[in-house]
Formats: C-alpha cells, structure tokens, sequence
C-alpha cells in the first residue's frame, strides 16, 4: 500500500534530481540555472516532509533568493544576453551513467546493512522547534562558538568577495 | 505537518490564478503575427549594435553584499523568536555577532567599495 | 441562531454549512473538508484580486486629484458610476489584446515569467489573517509565518530576471539588473527591521505576532517600523524607489517586449503586491485584525485589518503621486549606508533595552511588566536613537558642505 507521503516524497525527490539532471543538460546557461531552481524547489519539499518547515523557507530564502540571483546575475554579466546554445557533452554519457548506476547500487547497498545504518531518530518535533534551536544558538554548552565564528566567517565572504570584485582604479 | 498539506493545495489555486489570465487573453486575442511587429523594442529605432553589452560589476556587487547580510539576517532567526526567554548574555552575543558584521559593512563603505559610478 | 450571530462568525458558519450539505451528497468527510479548503483558497486568492480592481480605480483617482486632475470620469463611456469599472474595462481591454512576441526571446522562459509572478503574488495570502484565529478567517497559520511571505517574495525578484533576460532586449536586461539591484539591497533592512516584531512577540506566526500586540508594535518600535514601511515601498516597486518600472527611464524596463495580458500580468501582481505588503505592514506594526467587538464578532477582525491596510496602501498610493523618482545610485546608497546600519543599530537598542526592562521588572513588585510600561521605555530608545541619528546626519551634512564650499573657493588662486 502506497502511503501518501511516499508519493509526495517522490515528486519531490524526482524534482531534485531531475532538476540537477537539467542543470547538466541544459543547452543554455541560463536554463541551467532555472533546473538548479528546481532542484532547490525539491530540497525545499524534502524538508518539509522532515517537518523542518523553517529549513524549507531558509532554502528558499537564502539558495534561491540569494545563491541562485547571483549565480543568474553572473551568468547574464559576463555571457551577455542569451548566449548561443551550448553543445551537450554527450562523448562521456556511457561513463557517466555507469558510474551512477555503480553509485546506485552502492547507496542500495549501504541503506540495506543495519549495522551501519543507526536507527532514524524517532520522537515528536517539539511545537517550540524555534525557540529551542534560537536557544540553542547562543548557549556556550550549545552552539554558541559556531554561531560566532559563523559571523566571522560571513565577514571573511564579505570584504573577500568585494574586494575581489571591486571597481579597480 | 496537514498545514503544509493545505499550503500545496494552496499552491495550486495559486498557479490556477497565474495561468489564467494569459491563457484567457490567448484565447481572446487575435493572431496576426508581421515581421514588424516582432522587432526589438528600441523606442522606434533599428537596433545598432550588438544586443550584447557589457555590464557594470557594481550590479553583481550589490547581489554578493546581499547573500551576506541575507545569511546574517536569517542566521538571527531563531534567536529573535527564542529572544523573550533568553538570559541577558544572549542579548551580548547576540549583539557581538551583529558588531562584527557591522565592522565588515563599515569597512567596506570606506573603502568605497559601496559606490555606484 | 439568529441572522447577525450568524454573520458575527460568518466563514465558519458558512463553512459548516456547506460542509453540512456536501455530507448530506455523500461525500466522505476527508473530500468534504478537501472540498471546502479548496472553496475558501479560492475566496482567499479571489479577494484580493477583486480588490485590486477597485484598488486600481482609487489610486488612479487619489493620483489625479494631486495632479490637479479629475482621474478616471464617466463621460458617456461604459465605466460605470464615478468610473468605477474602469479598472474591469482596462481588464476586458488588455484580455483581447494581441501577443506581440518579440523575435528572439526564450519561448519557454518569457511566458513563465507572468505566470510566475502573479502566481507568487496570490500565494502569500494564505497566511494573512484576516480575523482571530479559530474564526475560519486565515487559510492556514504556519508557525513561520512571516518568513514565509519574506521567503515566497525572493521568488519575485527571479520573475524578473527571467522577464528580462529571455526578451532579446538590452534595455528589458538592464532593466531587470537595477531592479533586483535595486530590491535585492532593501530586503535586508526589511529583513532586519521585520526581527524585531519577531523578536518582541516570541514568534514568526502571524496570530502569535496579533496577540502580542496589546500596544502595537508601531508605538513600541516607530523606528523598525519607519525603516520597515520604507523598504517595503522599495520591494513593491512603488516610487521614490521605481527603477523596476521607471518610465521616462527605460521604458517600463525588464517588461519591455510584453504585451497585452501577459504586461496585464505584471501590473497585476505589482498591485497585489502592494497591497499584500499592506496587510502584512498592518500584522506586523498595527495590530492586525485587533479594534473594538472583535471578541464579540470576529468578522469584524476582517474589517479592522481591512481598514488599517486600506489606509497604508493610501499612503503608497500617496507616495506615488506626490514623489519624484530617486536615481539608481542616491536609492542603493540610500539602503546601505542609511537604512542597513540605522536597522542593525536598532535591532541591538531594542534587544538591549527590552531585555533589561524584562529583568528589572522582573525583580519588582510584580512577576512581568505591564506592556504599556515596556512600550513607553522602548519608544524613549526609538525617540533618542532618532535624535542621535539626526545630530549626526547634521555633522555629515555640515562637513559636506564645508567640502563643497572649500572647492568653490580653491579654484580662485
């Protein structure tokens, strides 16, 4: 019998890796970067079958919002405007699909040894998940280093990326 | 976890609603297709030059100090809805984070990196 | 129950009305209840789309009158009283409207772009709440509430691009560049402005944020909200910050090459836009659906909303006619060097001050603060950061001129 979050899960797992074929596929840049879109789009869908709706929104947020608008931008600055169409690479498909299968066969594999599998963390998402993750961040028992260092490190992405793409004189 | 079930059927009323209007203006409009018409909108003029330009970087600039602040602004999240229950010294990290991200923007203001032209 | 108990609570009568009559055909109750969801989706995205009709009208008149003209007028033209119907004329018009498609777009991309966006418009209205909660009045109250709106308008900005990028035409790319330039630099001060709601209500919910609003937020925090409403003007493209559209500029920008209902399209979601970031402007700083009887009859939590978003989509509406179009550079500037560092300087006052009143009040006389006590200490913050930031706006402003004058009188030797 086939649950209705199994067919929900598989839409979406279809939508990420099908838009991550589309990004390899694509003929023109700018396609591929609307298949990653999608792809992003499937991830989103993932998390929210995990109940971490606020995840799905980050994707959302930050990796179309921000990462897939600068990678567009990117692409329409140094390629111009709709740019020809680009040859498929299609000399490496036979390598390239029986290395997946190999991966395929493997990740089946892998999923199927209970021994290495732990079990899935089972237990109600609590009703306050916000509260205790914004808790979490700043308890020094928690995460309160990272969350700091995460700061910097965004300060590093920050001056590093402008300097680097700054109006020389 | 149904709330989310109910945003989908939500999402689908919605694309309903974003291909109807083109697709009843299809049905409805006439079909008479010229050469003319199809033409590069230049304010009545023949295109000169290629229609590929090139583009000021301080448009990609602006996108790259955005994911940043972006990261920040969404890193603080959840601290702003734990923030009522915090002890005060959540406040202070808090805050420092948000200093040291004010230093990069400071920074790089005077550096004149911020600028347009 | 008698007529006006019955419309006190009018949608879940009526949802349990129908609900009634579709058991009574059959129906099991899981398709019942899928059934009446789907009719309410329907009001929740249709309403705002009748709205806007009459919206459209409004603003057309409200901008005539500052321009000293009479706006739409029915001289003998089917528009209806007033000219009421004419934005449903103009819709009727662009509906048979030809599709002119310019020669070397992107087939696939340029018609996405239209249905993308009005598409994004209308969803952010499922968690709008138009009254109190267990009233049948919100499509659904996702406990991220807020960044769900903030998450689905990132969408825009890519219906953009891709409006601009697939029509074949400098101008629609160069427009399409400014405009997520331009909204992509206002995001982050809305973002960081919108913390502090979340922050003073403990939720991203948008009932959590209602009911925390014994005193709306816009008198604990005038100055997020300030930056909050400024922003939002920036996102929905209204001016002074209209680069996405700017007329005399480049020409109705990244949708240049669309035409008929597909620009129908856009306009469409601009409006709804705009109207959409006024209901969620008056959830977030003006109490939502709170006023007077609401307990008594939650219907009239709709009303309330209603009339407060009514009120600051007069405000865009104001704006629009009154203001001219700031330049790409003063606008970006303007955000970055203005709008970022005041919001990020707020953020850290308000964390600061809230945070110490909750702690003295704490070991008071009484167990929590009264909220009228904490707004009154919050606003002092907000009035004194507002003088500093105007002391030093004065220093800057002093020192500028001092440099203008200085090179006025270098070139005399």
């Amino acid at each position: 019998m086939v649950t209705v979050q199994q067919v929900v899960f598989a839409l979406f797992a279809l939508m990420t890796v099908g838009g991550a074929v589309g990004v390899v596929a694509a003929r023109k840049l700018f396609h591929a970067a609307l298949w990653m879109i999608l792809s992003f789009f499937g991830v989103a869908g993932l998390y929210i079958l995990l109940e971490a709706p606020f995840f799905a929104a980050l994707q959302l947020f930050i990796y179309i919002g921000g990462v897939a608008v600068l990678i567009v931008m990117a692409i329409m600055v140094t390629r111009g405007i709709m740019g020809p169409k680009e040859p498929v690479f299609t000399y490496a498909v036979g390598a390239a699909g029986t290395a997946f299968a190999f991966l395929v066969m493997l990740a089946l594999f892998i999923v199927n040894v209970p021994a290495w599998m732990g079990s899935a963390p089972t237990g109600e998402v609590a009703p306050d998940g916000m509260r205790q993750l914004g808790r979490a961040l700043v308890m020094p028992s928690a995460f309160l280093l990272p969350f700091e260092v995460a700061s910097v490190l965004l300060l590093a992405v920050l001056v590093g990326a402008l300097f680097i793409a700054r109006e020389k004189e | 976890m149904s709330q989310y079930a109910l945003i989908g059927l939500y999402f689908v009323i919605a694309i309903i609603f974003g291909v109807a209007p083109p697709l009843l203006a299809w049905l409805l409009s006439p079909k008479k297709p010229n050469r003319y018409k199809g033409e590069v909108y230049e304010s009545g003029l023949k295109t000169f030059g290629p229609t590929w330009i090139r583009f000021k970087p301080q448009y990609y600039l602006f996108a790259l100090a955005f994911l940043v602040f972006d990261v920040e602004a969404a890193l603080l999240l959840p601290w702003a809805v734990a923030y009522l229950w915090l002890p005060l010294y959540a406040v202070i990290e808090a805050i420092l984070f948000l200093l040291i991200l004010v230093i990069g923007l400071v920074y790089v203001w005077r550096k004149g990196w911020l600028t347009w032209m | 129950m008698n007529v006006l108990q019955f419309v006190a609570n009018l949608f879940v009568n009526v949802g349990a009305w129908m609900g009634e009559v579709l058991h009574g055909w059959g129906l099991s109750p899981l398709w019942t209840a899928i059934v009446v969801k789907f009719l309410a989706g329907l009001v929740v995205a249709g309403g705002p789309l009748a709205a806007v009709l009459f919206l459209i009208w409004y603003a057309r008149k409200v901008i005539g009158r500052i321009q000293d003209r009479m706006g739409p007028t029915n001289d003998g033209t089917a528009a209806g009283p007033f000219a009421l119907l004419q934005a449903v004329a103009d819709a009727i018009k662009m509906l048979t409207k030809e599709f002119i498609f310019p020669h070397g777009r992107d087939k696939v991309v340029f018609l996405i772009a239209p249905v993308l966006v009005v598409a994004v418009a209308v969803a952010i209205w499922a968690v709008i709440p138009f009254g109190p909660p267990d009233a049948g009045m919100q499509f659904v109250d996702l406990n991220i509430g807020v960044f769900y709106v903030v998450a689905l308008a990132s969408l825009t900005f890519f219906s953009m691009l891709m409006a601009g990028w697939s029509s074949h035409n400098k101008y629609a790319n160069l427009g399409a560049f400014r405009a997520v330039s331009m909204i992509v630099s206002y995001e982050i001060p809305q973002m960081l402005a919108l913390l502090v709601p979340v922050m003073l209500a403990g939720t991203m919910g948008m009932q959590g944020l209602i009911n925390a609003q014994e005193v709306p937020f816009i008198v604990m925090a005038p100055i997020p909200a300030l930056i909050y409403f400024l922003a939002m003007t920036a996102e929905v493209g209204r001016l002074p910050f209209e680069q996405a559209e700017a007329d005399a500029e480049i020409v109705a920008g990244y949708f240049i090459e669309y035409s008929g209902m597909l620009f129908g399209a856009f306009y469409l979601a601009e409006f709804i836009n705009n109207l959409s970031a006024s209901f969620v402007f008056s959830v977030l700083f003006l109490g939502g659906w709170r006023g007077p009887w609401v307990e008594q009859a939650p219907i009239l939590g709709l009303v309330w909303l209603s009339l407060k978003a009514f009120l600051v989509f007069s405000v865009l509406t104001f704006f629009w006619g009154a203001m001219p179009r700031l330049r790409i550079d003063h606008i970006l500037g303007f955000s970055w060097k203005f709008l970022t560092p005041l919001a990020l300087v707020m953020l850290m006052v308000t964390a600061l001050v809230d945070k110490i009143v909750q702690i003295v009040g704490e070991r008071g006389p009484s167990p929590s603060v009264s909220p009228w006590t904490r707004a009154g200490w919050l606003f002092l913050a907000n009035a004194i950061v507002a003088l500093v930031t105007a002391w030093v706006l004065y220093q800057v402003e002093k020192r500028q001129r001092a440099q203008r004058e200085a090179r006025r009188f270098a070139v005399v030797r």
